[in-house]
């Protein structure tokens, strides 16, 4: 089980906006530590965000994304006290969801 | 004027891990990880990959990031969409040996606006393909990596 | 009246966003400027903000005791701006400490806590990482708060003094010194400004927006962790982990910047 995720999500003229900071590696499986051991490849290959029970955004992710993955993103409706769940899953399998209040 | 050498190290590892022949996946845990467009080598290959043919330009798809990125181990690119019916939004970097680094599925009610950051192993291309009522679009942007000097 | 001066908008907006593009590329400062703009939101040190924020409201060591009675200056628990008032002289301990170092002192008073684990510990070690998490927490909670650090006490006075002795102190295999690097206005290694320590405005840049997120490693780094980088960059033997060497040179840039806006934690390349 990985470590919390940050989500902001916010609702203004309609429009919710979500930011979410994940807490993860990102290894790419080419680089090597200080012994010359290759480091396996760990990172996020999928997130899922809902809004309430509605799926509003499905990505699939490579191990170019950066290191502690940011994304935002904005979807029409959504208000204050709604709730905002976001889950990844990475290729070891690991997986990880959180939830916030849409302020 | 000052090497410093744990991160000049750490540019290294980077680069030689972005310009590795090949990257190895090991086995994937989700089945609709697409993994032929992951892991295509060249541009005509990853759009092959994605059912992308030869997306056309024009302004409806824009590529927001700056001219230059101070580090390549963390780029903010914003990828945006003015095109009605956006399905689907994907980031690749022409120069990294695995050039699509995400896809982003939206929903109907998701306005086709997304910012990730990603990384670059060196100067590159940076192109936002957009899929729209089944058809193909892109917009592209050179972003430049920069070696840094010490703490910043 | 309305669509005119929304047509005018748009049209400055157009304006702009063709003048930011060709700043950008005319001048490559300004494409590092909008490059720092964009990771601006979204600091990863947040996710480390989280971490100290756990370990200081959670019981731990021999005593089973969290951090949250610990006196960082302001009364035992308060957290609100103490990290802006520090380093200060602490009676209790007849020091004058830094953030890390009081840290050290409650984890041994409250927690029972051995120091010397700390102290001992490799940066990126995890008795470091606990540290290190602290300090995102806690300088945190100094956000938009400005710096007061004026050296008052006679403690205080003799720390600022050694301090600047030892930014001026040139030594080592290169003959180097803190100054070298940070003794001269307008200077950069690369795209990197160096700030001018001895005056307000570099100590500020400094001391507001340390401690920070490093994108190029994506490691957490405290103020302790950025002085030590100093010392081994000059080749020096390295200062041992809140000692009163590195203490002194954070009183001398803290007071240097007396009166600036903290903006930590920050995000650097």
């Amino acid at each position: 089980m990985g470590k919390p995720m940050k989500i902001r999500a916010a609702s203004k003229d309609g429009v919710t906006e979500i930011k979410v900071l994940m807490n993860h590696e990102m290894e790419t499986g080419q680089r090597k530590d200080a012994s010359g051991a290759t480091i396996p490849a760990w990172f996020i290959n999928q997130v899922t965000a809902k809004l309430g029970d509605r799926t509003v955004l499905q990505a699939q992710w490579g191990p170019s994304i950066s290191k502690n993955p940011f994304l935002a993103f904005r979807i029409k409706g959504g208000k204050a006290g709604d709730t905002v769940t976001v889950t990844w899953v990475d290729n070891t399998g690991d997986t990880r969801t959180d939830e916030a209040t849409v302020t | 004027m000052i090497e410093h050498p744990m991160e000049r190290r750490q540019v290294l590892t980077l680069l030689g891990a972005l310009a590795a022949a090949g990257m190895v996946f090991p086995r994937m845990a989700l089945a609709n990880w697409d993994k032929a467009a992951f892991e295509a080598r060249t541009m005509d290959e990853a759009l092959k990959a994605l059912g992308a043919g030869t997306p056309a330009t024009g302004g409806d798809v824009q590529i927001i990031a700056s001219d230059i990125a101070e580090n390549g181990a963390v780029v903010p690119v914003q990828a945006v969409s003015k095109l009605p019916n956006t399905e689907r939004i994907a980031i690749l970097v022409e120069k990294n040996p695995s050039m699509l680094a995400g896809s982003f599925d939206i929903a109907a009610d998701t306005i086709p606006d997304v910012t990730a950051r990603i990384k670059m192993g060196q100067t590159s291309n940076v192109h936002v393909l957009v899929k729209a009522d089944g058809k193909f679009y892109t917009a592209s942007k050179e972003i430049k990596v920069t070696l840094g000097g010490c703490g910043g | 009246m309305h669509q005119a001066s929304t047509g005018i908008a748009a049209f400055l907006a157009a304006v702009a966003a063709v003048t930011v593009a060709h700043a950008q590329m005319d001048n490559p400062q300004a494409g590092i400027e909008a490059y720092r703009e964009a990771l601006q939101d979204g600091n990863p040190a947040e996710l480390h903000e989280m971490a100290g924020e756990e370990l200081w409201t959670t019981p731990a060591g021999p005593k089973n005791a969290s951090l949250e009675q610990c006196d960082l200056g302001l009364g035992p628990g308060v957290v609100k701006g103490a990290y802006a008032r520090l380093p200060r002289y602490f009676a209790d301990t007849d020091r004058v400490q830094d953030l890390e170092s009081r840290l050290l002192t409650c984890m041994e008073t409250l927690q029972g806590k051995d120091p010397k684990v700390y102290i001992d510990a490799s940066f990126t070690a995890p008795p470091k990482e606990e540290m290190n998490a602290l300090v995102a927490y806690l300088s945190g909670q100094s956000r938009d708060v400005a710096v007061t650090v004026t050296p008052e006490h006679p403690k205080e006075r003799a720390m600022y003094e050694l301090g600047k002795r030892l930014f001026f102190f040139q030594g080592g295999p290169y003959d180097f010194s803190c100054a070298t690097c940070h003794g001269q206005e307008g200077t950069r290694i690369r795209m990197q400004d160096l700030p001018y320590i001895p005056g307000h405005e570099g100590a500020a840049a400094g001391w507001t927006s340390w401690p920070a997120y490093r994108v190029s490693n994506g490691q957490m780094w405290s103020m302790q962790w950025r002085l030590n980088d100093c010392f081994r960059q000059q080749r020096f033997p390295e200062p041992i982990y809140a000692s009163d060497a590195t203490i002194a040179l954070s009183t001398y840039i803290a007071a240097n910047s007396n009166g600036a806006v903290m903006k930590t934690p920050g995000i650097k390349r």
